[in-house]
C-alpha cells in the first residue's frame, strides 16, 4: 500500500480509537467533575455493561440486532441499579469522602470482578456485531460497525453537553459542581443530584460497553483497560472538565491510530504513557482543568 | 414569624452558638451586631440548615426548621446572602439568577421585579459572573436571593468592601423590600452602617445574643455600642 491508503487507515483507526476512549472516559469524569470523587470501579461497570450485552445476545442467537437493541436498554438500567445500590449503601454513609471513595471501589471493583468469574466464567465471550456491512474502498475493506462506533460516541457526547449545558437539571449539576453549600440554600438536593449523577456515569459506561463490545469481547479482567485508558483522559484533560476529556480522548486517539498504523500500537502505548507523565509535571491540572486553589 | 430558640451549634467539638435566641416580627429590620468569630455566619447558617443544630429549635412560620432537610429551608422562603457572596462565578448572570428562580419556582414577574431594583444586572446577563466588579457581584448576590420571593431574608454583610454609593444602593433595596412585607436579618461589623435602616440591633458575643434592643434606645446610649463592637 501507498502513503494515501495508509493514512486514510491510519485515520480510520484513529478515529475508533478516540471514539473508544470518549466513550468510556465520559462516565468517569462526569462522575469526577460534579462530585470530586474517584470511580475505581468504573472499568468494572464497564464490564458488567459488556456482560449482560452478552447474555442478552445469546439469548436471540440468530437476531443479532435484536440482541444489540435488548442490551442497549437492558445494560444501563442494570449497571445503573448497581451503581445505584453502591451510592446508597457504600458511598452515601462514607460521605463522598474522596480518599475513603478510592478505596471503598477499590473493594467493590474486585467483589464485581470475582462475582463475574464466579456466574459468567474466565472465557472470552464474542459478541456479535448488530450488523456485518463492510465499507469497500479500493485498498481495503473496513467495518461498517466500527464507523457506526465512532457516529454514535458522537451523537453520546453531543446528548450529554446538550443536558450539561442547555437543561435545568444540567444547570443543577454544574451548580452542585461549584459549590454544594450554596447550592443548598437554593434548594438543591445535593444527595438526590450526587445519586443521579453516579447512576447517570454508570449508565452511560454500559452503553459504551454495548457499543463497544463487538470490537472487544465480554471477560471477567476486561475492566481494566478502559479503567487505565480513562484515568488517562481525565488527567490529561483536565481533572472536572468534560471538555478537556473529550479534547484529549480525540487527541490520545487519533495520535495513537496514526502512530500503530505507521509504527507499532506497543510504540502508540508508550506514547500515551509518556504523554501523560510530561503533563502531570507541566501542567498537573490538565489543559482544561482550574489550577489547585 | 421567626422564633430562634435557644440552639446549640458546633463545628465538630467546638461550641459556636450557645443557647442561641432571637425572635422577629413579621416585616421588621433585625441586625446581629458583633466582632469577628463572634458566631453571626454560623446563626445565619444554622437556619439554613447548613450547620447542625444539636439543640433547641428554629420555628418559622409554625414549621421547625431543624426538622426539615436542608434543601427544604430556602423551599419555605427564606433567601439567603452568604457573606463572601458565593456567587455561582464560573456561570453568568443569567444563569445565577436562573437557580434563585427555581427554587420556589417563580414566575417571570418576579424576575422582573428583581431586574427593576437593579437594573445594571439586566444589561449584564450574558457576563460571568466571576467577571464583575465587586459590587455588581454583590447586587447580584442579593439579586439571587431575592430570585426566591422571600419572606425572610439573611444578608450576610452584604456591604463588605463597597464603595459608599454601592452601600447606599444595598441599603435602599432592603428598606424597599421592607415596605413590600419583607422581614430582614442584617449582619453587620459596624454600627454606623446599619442604625439609619435597622428597627432592633441584636449584639452577638461568643455564641450569645448578649442584649437586644430598639435603634432608638441604642441611639441615645453610646455606652452599649463601646461596649459590645468597639466602635465609636
Ligand atoms: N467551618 C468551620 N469549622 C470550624 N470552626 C468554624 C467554622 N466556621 C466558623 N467556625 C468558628 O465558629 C466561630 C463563629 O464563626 P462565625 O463565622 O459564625 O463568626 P462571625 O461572627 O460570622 O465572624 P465574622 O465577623 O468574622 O464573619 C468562630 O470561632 C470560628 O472560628
Ligand atoms: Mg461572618
Amino acid at each position: 500500500m501507498s502513503f494515501f491508503p495508509h493514512l486514510l487507515l491510519a485515520v480510520l483507526e484513529g478515529a475508533v480509537a478516540a471514539a473508544t476512549l470518549a466513550l468510556t472516559a465520559l462516565g468517569l469524569s462526569l462522575v469526577f467533575g460534579v462530585m470530586r470523587v474517584v470511580n475505581v470501579a468504573h472499568g468494572e461497570f464497564y464490564m458488567l455493561g459488556a456482560m449482560v450485552a452478552w447474555w442478552l445476545s445469546q439469548l436471540v442467537p440468530a437476531h443479532p440486532l435484536l440482541g444489540f437493541l435488548l442490551a442497549l436498554i437492558g445494560a444501563p438500567l442494570a449497571v445503573g441499579a448497581v451503581a445505584f445500590a453502591t451510592e446508597r449503601l457504600v458511598l452515601r454513609r462514607i460521605g463522598y469522602d474522596p480518599e475513603a471513595t478510592i478505596v471503598a471501589t477499590i473493594g467493590l471493583m474486585f467483589l464485581i470482578q470475582q462475582l463475574a468469574l464466579s456466574v459468567f466464567g474466565a472465557d472470552a465471550k464474542p459478541v456479535n456485531a448488530p450488523f456485518t456491512y463492510r465499507i469497500v474502498f479500493p485498498w481495503f475493506g473496513y467495518s461498517g460497525y466500527k464507523l457506526f462506533v465512532v457516529a454514535a460516541s458522537a451523537v453520546l457526547l453531543l446528548c450529554v453537553w446538550w443536558v450539561m449545558s442547555r437543561t435545568r437539571f444540567g444547570l443543577i449539576m454544574r451548580v452542585t459542581q461549584f459549590d454544594r453549600e450554596t447550592a443548598t440554600a437554593f434548594g438543591i438536593p445535593v444527595g438526590r443530584v450526587y445519586s443521579a449523577v453516579f447512576v447517570a456515569g454508570a449508565a452511560i459506561v454500559a452503553i459504551a460497553a454495548v457499543l463497544l463490545v463487538p470490537i472487544q469481547q465480554a471477560h471477567y479482567l476486561m475492566g481494566l483497560d478502559p479503567l487505565l485508558m480513562s484515568f488517562i483522559v481525565v488527567i490529561i484533560g483536565g481533572l472536572g472538565s468534560l471538555k478537556g476529556s473529550v479534547i484529549a480522548a480525540l487527541a490520545i486517539g487519533l495520535l495513537g491510530g496514526i502512530v500503530s498504523v505507521f509504527f507499532s500500537p506497543t510504540f502508540a502505548a508508550i506514547i500515551a504513557t509518556l504523554l501523560v507523565a510530561f503533563i502531570l509535571v507541566i501542567r498537573p491540572q490538565g489543559f482544561f482543568g482550574a489550577p489547585a486553589r | 414569624m421567626l422564633d430562634v430558640r435557644a440552639i446549640d451549634c458546633y463545628y465538630g467539638e467546638a461550641k459556636a452558638l450557645h443557647q442561641f435566641s432571637l425572635r422577629l416580627e413579621t416585616g421588621e429590620i433585625l441586625c446581629l451586631l458583633g466582632r469577628n468569630g463572634a458566631g453571626k455566619t454560623t446563626a445565619l447558617k444554622a437556619i439554613m440548615g447548613l450547620v447542625p443544630v444539636r439543640r433547641g429549635s428554629i420555628v418559622f412560620d409554625g414549621t421547625d426548621l431543624t426538622k426539615l432537610a436542608s434543601h427544604e429551608v430556602p423551599r419555605l422562603g427564606i433567601g439567603y446572602v452568604p457573606q463572601g457572596r458565593r456567587l455561582f462565578s464560573e456561570l453568568t448572570v443569567e444563569d445565577n439568577l436562573r437557580v434563585g428562580l427555581m427554587t420556589r419556582n417563580s414566575g417571570a414577574a418576579v424576575r422582573q421585579h428583581v431586574l427593576e431594583l437593579f437594573p445594571v444586572l439586566g444589561e449584564r446577563l450574558g457576563q460571568r459572573a466571576g467577571t464583575m466588579s465587586g459590587g455588581e457581584q454583590q447586587m447580584l448576590a442579593m439579586a439571587r436571593a431575592l430570585c426566591i420571593a422571600p419572606k425572610l431574608l439573611l444578608l450576610d454583610e452584604p456591604t463588605e468592601g463597597l464603595s459608599p454609593a454601592m452601600i447606599a444602593l444595598i441599603r435602599r433595596s432592603i428598606v424597599e423590600l421592607k415596605t413590600h412585607g419583607v422581614t430582614t436579618i442584617l449582619v453587620e461589623q459596624r454600627v454606623d452602617a446599619v442604625l439609619p435602616i435597622a428597627d432592633r440591633v441584636a449584639f452577638v458575643e461568643n455564641g450569645r445574643v448578649t442584649a437586644v434592643m430598639a435603634v432608638a434606645e441604642l441611639a441615645a446610649d453610646r455606652h452599649m455600642i463601646d461596649r459590645y463592637v468597639g466602635l465609636g
